[in-house]
């Protein structure tokens, strides 16, 4: 598939030059790549969903190893793996529960050892890639057993159906784990594209009339939820921070201005300042650890903390493919990317300082551009994704919902192998 | 820091010393000192300071390092002569000498610049600051409420004109309460901030008063007497400090009578201040015309919280008051220059504007004259309450400049009549000099060696913006050759910290230079924070440079001791709980501009947006639990004991 390796290639290579960012942008490309990956992939009749499991991770391993920082990749790769492995088990499940056992069983003849009992192997099978799929949870657990109760009952039913034409079940089959995985990536690239609506759809619930909101830098989950108060008829202030060094304050107050908000750009250090005549704090997400901790924007901790001086909430919005699965350690240097000095001081005019050549063996000056911030839990006082509003210590139930736990770590595997 | 302290919470129950005792209390508290104070010997004795129950070294101990090093640049019998004099000023004071004509020439001025001292710091000043100006420029008269009648007329008549129907008032004001107003003031040393307080509180208080008790007051003025302070000088001065405000409102009361009584002889002295209230006037006027456009244009875009600050129109005044440079005769070459450069924002660190305007008053009072028939004490006061009010318009004054201004004025009304007016010039000038050296230089020098004993090996020290405090002791440290990195800290808009960085790395020092928002990410790393101030208030509160506050909240986070350098002068009564109420507003345009950004440009096209503003604070207020240590002239203590410097200090700082 050369077609896809350019593609991946070519995403792989954004990444890396930072070409995209954002975990928005970036989410939803990988997710449009890795359903062409899955849509290219050609499937065995066997283990299709260990096939197209294998070949999304050797790509979201690449994807992930690019930039590893855009947290959000890494998410959608286990979305999608998760979606896989879903649907696989949907499938078997339905296929076990329906008519067609016996096809079933035939088709596992090759790798399981031909026997008597068909149905034993088929429940066998059933049973493993549910453990396989899932850690027992309480209902798999109560699924079970009336399962392997009602399956002698099931397969002397199945043995006595018709079987059908075996090619033609096997094509319909594969294809339809594909067709299904590929129709769940696409309900996913569409959550990705609509989470700004649905969670700006609860901005109302929040806002209240004369509120004063704060915000630091730019997000455009922020701007929406905003804009949807307002358009609900709310009147409130919004003081913006300009958010160094990016400044991407600007660009969100010249856009809340367009839409007649009564705004106050002010600088970063006024903040503290400001706080104390604040209502509420909104801002934006990098990513969401499963800890309730917040990767976010720099300067963020900053303003929990004085939001927190103040008791002002801190209200974190984030789309559900910027929640990760994994608990953070040391954030503020491992999920961390430096960026270039020259956003804060003219190569030109230190450019003398900056030089190794000095002979010391180290340069005199340093420059330190963080792109994140961590803001730990306690410092946040609600989450709003697009499934409603959460508390920080809720994080890693939601999660748990959307990611299976085998994917957590996705890099394990390439380790060895590299 | 909070370690310590927290050591110290439980050591101290042990030892059980109620009250002040300092003797024995040393040696332990040493122990529980790091090992750093003991290195070197010239840190003990402000380590022991700082650990002693009192925190305050006695003003003139000998064995205090602080106070030889101070000793070393000013011979103590001056000093002990200057404050036996001022003694002598308040305590043998005696009320009936108020009444005689000598003594009233003499200690009339006190109250009057002490009032406007004062008004330059209240947030009546900052709303009324012309009237205050006007005030000051035509005479060093009486109170608000005449202030502001005395304006309304101004607005109403042609300013010549003006000049002379103030004139009567005043005259008549001075007459009848300078004597009652100084005396209480002279009785109460504690005066300047009692007194504003007051004059505020009563203020309405004094209306009310004023229309029931004009006659009564009026009758009693006429005679002269003060009877209950001048019974008994000490025991009376409570009552006498009450008195003043209910004595105040006559004043008001007659001034808006005009002064009908004796308008002649006071308004021929006042002749010679005319052409300087015209450009007061004058430069009202404009001043008024062109912030009443100023206000049109930005009253959309201004931030409703901060409407109680001014803010100007930027760039609109720089060019105008260049222009004028060589008209305006009454203003002092030196003092303009020092306008422009803090309108220009040429001189914009504290101590920097500070030593710019003594200087320049300096020079102001050394090519000063005394018209004839003029008293040198007041007329030369009115002129300085002219120039502060010229600085103002320029911008505001910070508190240390405020603190400095109080110190001259009240020198120059201390000055002995006998002086001839050479004498008098030199002594004022020596004096400024003096304060100078020693406020300002010499405080430095002091918290420069306190605060480089907290400085170790290996540390890693972050300061933000570029106080000069800081800096000195990063050089003196780095000369002493202790090994440790510095992390400047720098925001928006103003961005000093490049200068310092480039001053320290050309020094040799290691420097890691990041901006406000990463200072969470940095502060891992660091193990002292040193933090300059513009003030400290009485509350513990730190008034400083905006986003000091941040710093110090994410230090606290981090459990990193901060370390406010400040020297002594800089300390204030005032008390503040946030930084709005009292603040200063930059340049809103410098906000919306990105210097060397050329793609952060959203903001061009929205500059008379209706419902877009800018803020641009320029100061902000550090709660004091964020502060562990303040490093000043008068040893390392913490916040909460300013309001003590504050009280024990004041006179030895207004007298020196």
């Amino acid at each position: 598939m050369p077609d896809v390796h350019s593609l991946v290639n070519e995403f792989i290579l954004k990444l890396k030059k930072r070409k995209v960012e954002g975990s928005q942008a970036t989410a939803r490309l990988a997710a449009v790549l890795l359903r062409s990956v899955i849509s290219q992939q050609r499937i065995g009749y066997t283990n299709q969903a260990g096939a197209l499991i294998d070949a999304v991770k050797a790509v979201g391993e690449q994807l992930v190893a690019a930039n590893p920082v855009e947290i959000a990749v890494g998410n959608i790769v286990r979305r999608v793996l998760h979606i896989i492995r879903d649907e696989d088990l949907s499938l078997t499940t339905a296929a076990m529960a329906g008519l067609n056992l016996s096809a079933v069983s035939d088709d596992d003849d090759d790798d399981t050892s031909p026997d008597d009992h068909p149905v034993l192997s088929a429940a066998a099978v059933a049973a493993a890639a549910r453990s396989t799929l899932r850690p027992p949870s309480l209902q798999s657990l109560l699924e079970d057993m009336p399962d392997s109760a009602a399956v002698p009952h099931t397969s002397s039913s199945g043995g006595d159906s018709e079987g059908k034409s075996k090619s033609a079940d096997k094509n319909s089959r594969s294809r339809k784990l594909k067709h299904d995985v590929i129709e769940a990536v696409n309900e996913l690239i569409q959550d990705i594209d609509t989470c700004h609506e649905q969670i700006a759809e609860q901005a109302v619930e929040h806002i209240h009339h004369n509120e004063v909101i704060l915000t630091l830098g730019s997000s455009r989950t922020v701007l929406q939820f905003l804009c949807a108060a307002r358009e609900k008829k709310r009147s409130f202030r919004v003081f913006v921070a300009e958010g160094a060094p990016r400044y991407q304050g600007h660009l969100l107050a010249k856009e809340l201005v367009a839409r007649g908000l009564q705004t106050t750009l002010i600088t970063d250090s006024a903040i503290f300042a400001m706080i104390s005549r604040v209502n509420m704090v909104i801002v934006g997400a990098h990513a969401v650890m499963a800890n309730g901790g917040v990767i976010a924007p720099v300067g963020l901790n900053m303003v929990a903390l004085a939001a927190q001086r103040h008791a002002v909430p801190f209200v974190v919005l984030a789309g559900s493919h910027k929640l990760c699965p994994l608990y953070p350690h040391n954030p503020e240097v491992l999920l961390n990317e430096l960026r270039s000095p020259s956003e804060l001081l003219d190569f030109g005019e230190f450019s003398d300082c900056m030089d190794f050549g000095s002979g010391l063996g180290s340069p005199l000056l340093h420059v330190v551009n963080p792109a994140f911030d961590y803001v730990p839990p306690k410092l946040v006082s609600l989450f709003i994704t697009d499934t409603g509003g959460h508390n920080p210590s809720y994080m890693y139930r939601l999660i748990a919902d959307y990611y299976s736990a085998d994917d957590l770590v996705l890099q394990r595997k390439a380790a060895p192998s590299t | 820091m909070d370690s310590r302290r927290a050591s110290r919470a439980v050591i101290d129950p042990k030892v059980r010393h109620v009250g002040f005792v300092t003797p024995n209390a040393p040696p332990d508290r040493a122990q529980s000192f790091p090992q750093e104070s003991n290195s070197s010997p010239l840190s003990a004795s402000p380590a022991s300071n700082t650990l002693s129950p009192v925190m305050i070294p006695p003003p003139r101990h000998p064995s205090e390092n602080l106070t030889t090093f101070r000793t070393a640049a000013i011979p103590v019998p001056e000093q002990t002569r200057l404050r036996a004099e001022s003694v002598v000023f308040e305590g043998s004071y005696d009320p009936t000498e108020s009444l005689s004509s000598s003594s009233f020439q003499t200690q009339s001025p006190p109250a009057s610049s002490r009032l406007f001292v004062d008004e330059e710091f209240s947030e009546e000043s900052w709303l009324h600051r012309n009237n205050s100006a006007k005030f000051a420029s035509s005479s060093p008269a009486p109170g608000c409420g005449f202030n502001l009648t005395s304006v309304k007329e101004v607005s109403g008549g042609d300013s010549t004109v003006i000049s002379e129907v103030k004139k009567p008032a005043e005259a008549s004001a001075n007459e009848k309460n300078e004597a009652s107003n100084d005396r209480s003031k002279n009785a109460l040393p504690s005066g300047p901030s009692s007194k504003s307080l007051k004059a505020k509180t009563t203020k309405s208080e004094r209306r009310a008063l004023q229309e029931s008790q004009r006659a009564a007051k009026a009758a009693a003025k006429a005679q002269g007497n003060k009877p209950a302070p001048a019974a008994s000088s000490k025991a009376a001065k409570q009552p006498s400090q009450k008195k003043e405000a209910s004595i105040a409102p006559p004043s008001a009361a007659a001034s808006e009578k005009k002064g009908t009584d004796r308008p002649s002889e006071r308004e021929r002295k006042k002749d010679a201040p005319a052409p300087r209230m015209q450009f007061d006037d004058k430069s009202r006027v404009e001043k008024a015309k062109k912030r009443a456009l100023v206000n049109q244009t930005e009253a959309r875009n201004r931030v409703e919280y901060f409407r109680h600050l001014p803010q100007y129109e930027y760039g609109t005044q720089l060019p105008d008051l260049q222009s004028k440079l060589f008209q305006l005769d009454p203003m002092h070459p030196a003092v303009h220059k020092v306008g422009l450069q803090y309108l220009a924002g040429d001189v914009t660190e504290d101590n920097g504007r500070c030593i710019a305007m003594l200087q320049a008053f300096s020079e102001a009072i050394r090519d000063y004259t005394t018209p004839d028939e003029k008293v040198i004490t007041r007329d030369l006061t009115a002129k300085i309450g002219s120039y502060v009010s010229f600085l103002i318009e320029c911008r505001p004054l910070s508190t240390s400049m405020g603190n400095a201004i109080r110190f001259l004025k009240s020198r120059i009304v201390k000055l002995p009549l006998t002086l001839s007016e050479s004498e008098a010039k030199a002594s004022l000038c020596s004096d400024i000099d003096r304060f100078i050296n020693e406020k300002i230089v010499l405080a430095d020098k002091v918290i420069v060696r306190h605060a480089t004993t907290k400085i170790r090996d290996g540390d890693v020290i972050l300061t933000y913006g570029a106080p000069s405090v800081v800096e000195m002791i990063l050089t003196h440290a780095h000369e002493l050759g202790k090994q440790f990195r510095v992390v400047i800290v720098d925001s928006r808009p103003n961005l000093e910290g490049q200068s310092l960085l480039r001053r320290l790395v050309t020094k040799g020092l290691k420097c890691t230079y990041t901006h406000l928002n990463a200072v969470s990410y940095i502060m891992h790393e660091v193990s002292r924070v040193f933090l300059g101030a513009s003030s400290i208030l009485s509350n513990g509160i730190v008034y400083s440079r905006v986003g000091t506050a941040s710093v110090a909240m994410v230090a606290h986070a981090f459990c990193v001791p901060v370390l406010v350098c400040c020297e002594a002068y800089k300390f204030h009564e005032r008390v503040q709980l946030d930084s709005i109420c009292f603040n200063e507003l930059g340049d809103p345009n410098d906000v919306a501009k990105v210097p060397g950004r050329r793609d952060i440009n959203y903001l061009d096209s929205l500059d008379k947006k209706e419902n877009l503003q800018l803020l641009n604070l320029m100061y902000d207020a550090t709660p004091s639990d964020y502060i562990s240590m303040v490093v000043t002239d008068y040893g390392m203590i913490p916040p909460t004991s300013v309001p003590v410097i504050v009280r024990e200090y004041r006179q030895e700082q207004l007298w020196i």
